[in-house]
């Protein structure tokens, strides 16, 4: 059904190109508001919000990784946990929010714990309480790409105090917020083995 | 020429916010403030219909006060919320200001979730914002 001179759906588009299309915040800010106060409705409280928006970008996870990894045109997949966080923490931060993840740390206290931070997730730039609620969407998002990838995990968002010497990313006209979001990724013992294994 | 205070009237005339924006701003309680809230909102209606002249904007009703101790400003928007900023006489930009707050407001309260419309405002994203202004205009 494509025409001859200009694409017009698309199904039609080069999947390799990485159109830069800009979408305004604000409608997606509404948009996004929308999907939100929609599942508020219908749970009784904030941690069953949580888990309907975690589902909501579970099945986009997927989606990303496999249009990724075509476009990064790598033949081998990611196998070790260190590689496929910073594939996440850069290649698909920068494809979904246009810039990479302000850092990607490994905790101290627990072994199978890992931390990506974000200074102003665009799910909750808006947000002035719950706002770990609001990111719950992109937590499904990373669920959904290291399912994919062949990682368990179970991925918390979280809200975090900026430390003091912290600059405050505030770009001109939107809000200065006092909390980083932290996404928190608890891997399986399985996986953990399997990495340890690997890595001999 | 400082701001006074700040209240934010809904489409039923209830107050949503109000805060003072000065250290010299008065002290006035809560049951004051609901009166004001209330007795703004009938007021500006009243003078939207004892206008000899309809204007076009639709948007009918009181804009500016001007008294000796104080002077009152009121934007109201097309969803029928009403912005009122009063400030000592002298003070400028109360226009500009009052588009600013709205602006804020259209940013800070009506894309957050969470936020219930026509309800009193929470948001601490706004309050910040509107402290933002008034540093930049104060």
């Amino acid at each position: 059904m494509s025409r001859s001179t200009k694409e017009t759906s698309i199904l039609d588009r080069n999947i390799l190109k990485q159109r830069s299309d800009q979408v305004s915040l604000s409608a997606f800010s509404y948009i996004y508001s929308e999907l939100v106060q929609y599942h508020q409705s219908r749970v009784s409280n904030i941690s069953e919000l949580e888990e309907k928006l975690a589902s909501a970008g579970y099945g986009v996870g997927f989606k990303v990784l496999e249009l990724l990894a075509y476009r990064s045109r790598e033949n081998k997949r990611e196998t070790r946990i260190m590689s496929i966080l910073q594939f996440i923490s850069s290649i698909a931060w920068k494809a979904l929010f246009g810039k990479a993840a302000d850092s990607l740390e490994r905790s101290i206290d627990h072994a199978d714990e890992y931390m990506i931070f974000d200074y102003n997730p665009v799910t909750s730039i808006y947000v002035s309480a719950h706002q770990s609620a609001a990111d719950a969407y992109i937590s499904g998002v990373i669920a959904g790409i290291l399912e994919g990838a062949g990682f368990t995990a179970t991925v918390s968002a979280h809200a975090v105090q900026l430390e003091e010497g912290e600059s405050r990313r505030s770009s001109i006209g939107l809000p200065v917020k006092k909390d980083k979001a932290v996404f928190l990724v608890k891997f399986s013992p399985q996986i953990l083995e399997r990495d340890t294994t690997l890595e001999r | 020429m400082t701001f006074l205070h700040l209240f934010i009237v809904n489409k039923s005339g209830g107050l949503i916010h109000h805060r003072p924006l000065s250290k010299h701003a008065p002290h006035i309680g809560t049951n004051d403030w609901l009166r004001i809230g209330s007795t703004f909102h009938s007021l500006h209606a009243i003078a939207a219909e004892a206008s000899p002249v309809k204007s076009k904007h639709k948007n009918d009703g009181i804009e500016f006060i001007e008294a000796e101790g104080l002077i009152l400003c009121c934007f109201q928007t097309r969803t029928g919320i009403k912005f009122v900023i009063t400030a000592e006489p002298g003070t400028r930009n109360l226009q500009k200001v009052l588009r600013e707050i709205y602006v804020s407001y259209a940013d800070c309260t009506l894309k957050d979730p969470f936020y219930e419309l026509e309800m009193p405002i929470r948001c601490e994203l706004f309050t910040q914002a509107v402290d933002d202004i008034m540093r930049q205009y104060g």
